[in-house]
């Protein structure tokens, strides 16, 4: 069994290349992290904009692609806009997938959170003169992010969770580079070792995550 | 004593929807004139002074404050607001931010002073309204009196020609409230032209040159603390006076 699943040969035969797939799936999330987070925060401040013909687009798009599978939309970017004659490569679909996919995740989760601060933080800020756009960005977000900071952490496991979709367009992250290695080396003992990465690297954010929930929660009660 | 008007709201109206909530109001001030208005719930006092800083954009009538149009639409309303400091029943303070922080922010990102210099204000600010020693505490370590304090103090560090305060004290529990009548006796005393929604009776007897009522969105009367308190000269006003006395 511990030969079948967790061969101490083969893991010393893999870890170069799962290794490589570890250093991809890190700078994959620090790429679509911060991506994804610059859509929503785009999305949430034109929410702010109560004006019915930026409402219904937004909402619209918002909807269209928190229902979309983030897994067809990126091979229907990956396989299907070649026959448009548009052929982005695996890492530019999955950084388009993704800035759409949870931009629009994110998205909805600042904007709950701009929402949560009280209209009068506004109101005290425009009438000392300060502009729109600097009220939202000294006064409204820091309270928002503050206020959502757990389900902002929750999404942005997700988002580290979902860079393994790379491996369909062939991008050389960790779950891809592991399959790589099970076919090389006949067993599975690479996928075991990619799954017990995944866990290591983000079992502290899950645990960051409790303690802010419980927080949370202790601060409501 | 009435000097050239600073404050010239005439005409206002106010829509919110179906709801008309200003029916044609006129509301002049003279420089260093502190106006009381009082009025029932919902008759339009915070609407109306809200129009004065542009907040709520009145559906019709004109606002000029310190000879600036508030409703040009070429007026740059920023720098017009910094003139128009307001001062909200619930503070309003940043709470993710120090005393100092409050009061330092538009100072820094609007009248483009820097850190230092903002700095300086602020504190100056803080001590006028006797904080000085609070400027490292933030809104949360604070009591409601001394937030309201800070609140002032975050209006008038920009040193505007008029103050508009909507309920300062209500909010207050009543042993904290004097401290900031204090600081708004002061501010008058230094020449402040400064318009009050409030039911501070003692207060207006003591520092108001006039008191408005208002009623279902129109002044229903207006004269000198005296004249409406003592002999108000409608029935609505009389039953509102005694009303709020019985309190
Ligand atoms: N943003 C808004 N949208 C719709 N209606 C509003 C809005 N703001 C105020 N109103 C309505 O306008 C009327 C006047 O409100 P306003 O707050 O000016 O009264 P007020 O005299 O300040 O009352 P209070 O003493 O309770 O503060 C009320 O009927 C209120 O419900
Ligand atoms: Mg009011």
């Amino acid at each position: 069994m511990l030969q079948t699943f967790f061969n101490l040969e083969i893991i010393e035969a893999a870890w170069p290349i799962i290794l490589a797939g570890l250093g991809n799936t890190v700078l994959l999330s620090l790429v679509v992290v911060p991506l994804g987070l610059l859509g929503g925060l785009g999305l949430a401040m034109l929410a702010s904009v109560r004006k019915p013909w930026v409402r219904w687009p937004l909402m619209a798009w918002v909807d269209f692609f928190r229902a979309f599978p983030p897994l067809v939309l990126l091979i229907f970017l990956y396989a299907g806009l070649p026959f448009a004659g548009l052929e982005l490569g695996g890492f530019a679909c999955v950084c388009v997938a993704f800035f759409l996919n949870t931009g629009a995740y994110y998205g909805e989760i600042l904007r709950a959170g701009i929402d949560s601060v009280p209209a009068g933080q506004t109101e005290a800020a425009r009438s000392t003169g300060v502009g729109r756009l600097q009220t939202m960005l000294y006064v409204v977000l820091p309270q928002a992010v503050r206020n959502v900071l757990p389900d902002l952490l929750s999404n942005t496991l997700e988002v580290v969770k979902l860079t393994s979709l790379g491996s369909v367009v062939a991008m050389p992250e960790l779950l891809f580079q592991a399959r790589q290695a099970q076919s090389l080396t006949y067993n599975p003992t690479p996928i075991v070792l990619a799954a017990v990465i995944y866990f290591l690297m983000l079992w502290p954010l899950v645990r960051l995550l409790s303690r802010l929930e419980n927080r949370a929660l202790a601060g409501r009660g | 004593m009435p000097g050239k008007p600073i404050v010239e709201a005439r005409g206002i109206h106010k829509h919110f929807g179906a709801l008309h909530v200003l029916k044609g109001v006129d509301l002049v001030l003279a420089e260093r004139e502190l106006v009381f208005v009082i009025g029932p719930s919902g008759s339009g006092k915070s609407t109306l002074l809200r129009c004065l800083n542009r907040l709520e954009q009145p559906s019709s009538g004109s606002v000029v404050v310190d000879g600036v149009d508030l409703l040009d639409p070429r007026t740059d309303i920023n720098h017009a607001r910094q003139r128009i400091g307001m001062v909200f029943q619930s503070f309003n303070l940043y709470p993710h931010m120090t005393a100092l922080g409050n009061v330092t922010l538009a100072l820094r990102k609007v009248a483009g002073k820097s850190r230092s210099e903002a700095d300086a204000l602020g504190s100056a600010a803080l001590a006028r309204v006797g904080l000085a020693d609070r400027a490292g505490h933030t809104p949360g370590q604070l009591s409601g009196g001394q937030q309201q304090r800070v609140a002032i103090a975050r209006a008038i560090a920009l040193e505007p020609r008029v103050m508009l305060f909507d309920e300062p004290t209500s909010a207050l529990d009543p042993e904290l409230v004097g401290s900031v009548l204090g600081v708004m006796r002061d501010l008058r005393e230094s020449g402040m032209t400064m318009v009050v929604v409030s039911h501070e009776m003692g207060f207006a007897r003591n520092a108001a040159d006039r008191v408005v009522f208002m009623d279902e969105g129109a002044i229903i009367e207006e004269g000198t603390p005296a004249a409406i308190f003592e002999t108000p000269g409608h029935e609505r006003t009389r039953a509102f006076i005694g009303q709020i006395q019985r309190h």
